[in-house]
């Protein structure tokens, strides 16, 4: 992480979500630039814009109005130059059918969002940590599987 | 090395995958040769520490990888032996570096040895504790499943159907 900015991008339709997430990242040592969008629709258009820059990893919430974080998912992993983002599940809800079938969809983590603050600085740390090991080790991508 | 012909220089390969550049190199080539590479996953090293860094990671994963069971040697003995260098001192460098310590990194590399072994469906779980020097399979579950926060079974599961979505079990 010596070099670059690490770009995230959370698709959430809960503010206070979005709100406590980039403060959680304003208080990580990580140089992080974070983006949000509203709902899957709202994602689904910002990453075919071309005048973005892709991020590292995406935090999609799984319960969103308009298109869900599975559909999301789905489609993302349909396309070309995006299938290759990591994905982070990023939801309330972590009963065990629902992470495993994020995962078999090709997600790379699933991370119940936290009650506390402090938890949710130290998790959304290790999640970036774990990427990074995995951009920068040559490891198997495929391999990447982490429950939170 | 492709990226560096792109950018017309001279090179000599060293071990461990290490290119040393045979001419200075001017600050907006070094930046787009930075960003080329970048997306092979290559980093450039510029100080001396960080190259001592990279031989730590290199050497335990050349350990974990190399072999079809891993050494039974501590791989703290094996690490200042090979690089000539106290643990102790290594281990710190190490963890200024990397914010994570040569353990963490060690059981990282280890777990994801023991996920490709999985995935080849040619090993039980004891046969891949006994190749990782762990001293039981319930230790390798253990560690697996802090690790990854699921168990060796639902890994194995869960590649399995990404492999054959069709099939139900």
């Amino acid at each position: 992480m010596n070099n670059g900015q690490m770009h995230i991008l959370l698709a959430d339709d809960d503010e206070d979500d979005r709100l406590f997430f980039r403060e959680a990242f304003d208080e990580i040592k990580i140089n992080t630039k974070v983006e949000t969008v509203n709902d899957g629709v709202e994602l689904m258009d910002y990453l075919t814009r071309p005048d973005i820059t892709l991020p590292h990893i995406l935090f999609l919430d799984l319960n969103m109005p308009r298109k869900n974080g599975m559909d999301c998912l789905r489609e993302l992993k349909r396309i070309d130059y995006l299938k290759d983002i990591a994905v982070v599940i990023y939801s309330t809800s972590a009963s065990d059918v629902d992470i495993e079938e994020t995962f078999v969809q090709g997600a790379n983590v699933y991370l119940k969002k936290p009650n506390d603050f402090n938890t949710l600085r130290k998790t959304l740390e290790a999640v970036i940590t774990t990427n990074w090991q995995y951009q920068t080790s040559g490891l198997n991508r495929d391999n990447f599987i982490l429950s939170l | 090395m492709e990226q560096l012909e792109k950018e017309q220089l001279t090179y000599s390969s060293l071990s461990f995958g290490e290119v040393e550049l045979n001419e200075t190199i001017s600050g907006d080539q070094l930046k787009t040769l930075a960003a080329n590479l970048g997306n092979y996953g290559i980093e450039i090293i510029e100080s001396p520490k960080s190259i001592l860094v990279q031989k730590i990671k290199d050497t335990i994963i050349e350990m974990i990888y190399m072999d079809e069971k891993l050494p039974t040697i501590k791989i703290s003995d094996y690490l200042s032996e090979k690089l000539n260098y106290s643990y102790g001192y290594l281990s710190n460098l190490f963890v200024e570096a990397t914010y994570t310590s040569i353990e963490n990194f060690i059981i990282f590399q280890k777990i994801n040895k023991a996920k490709e072994l999985i995935t080849t469906n040619e090993f039980t779980i004891t046969e891949i504790a006994y190749r990782l020097n762990y001293s039981s399979t319930a230790h390798l579950c253990n560690q697996f499943k802090n690790e990854t926060g699921i168990t060796p079974t639902t890994f194995q599961r869960i590649i399995n159907k990404r492999r054959n979505p069709e099939e139900v079990e």
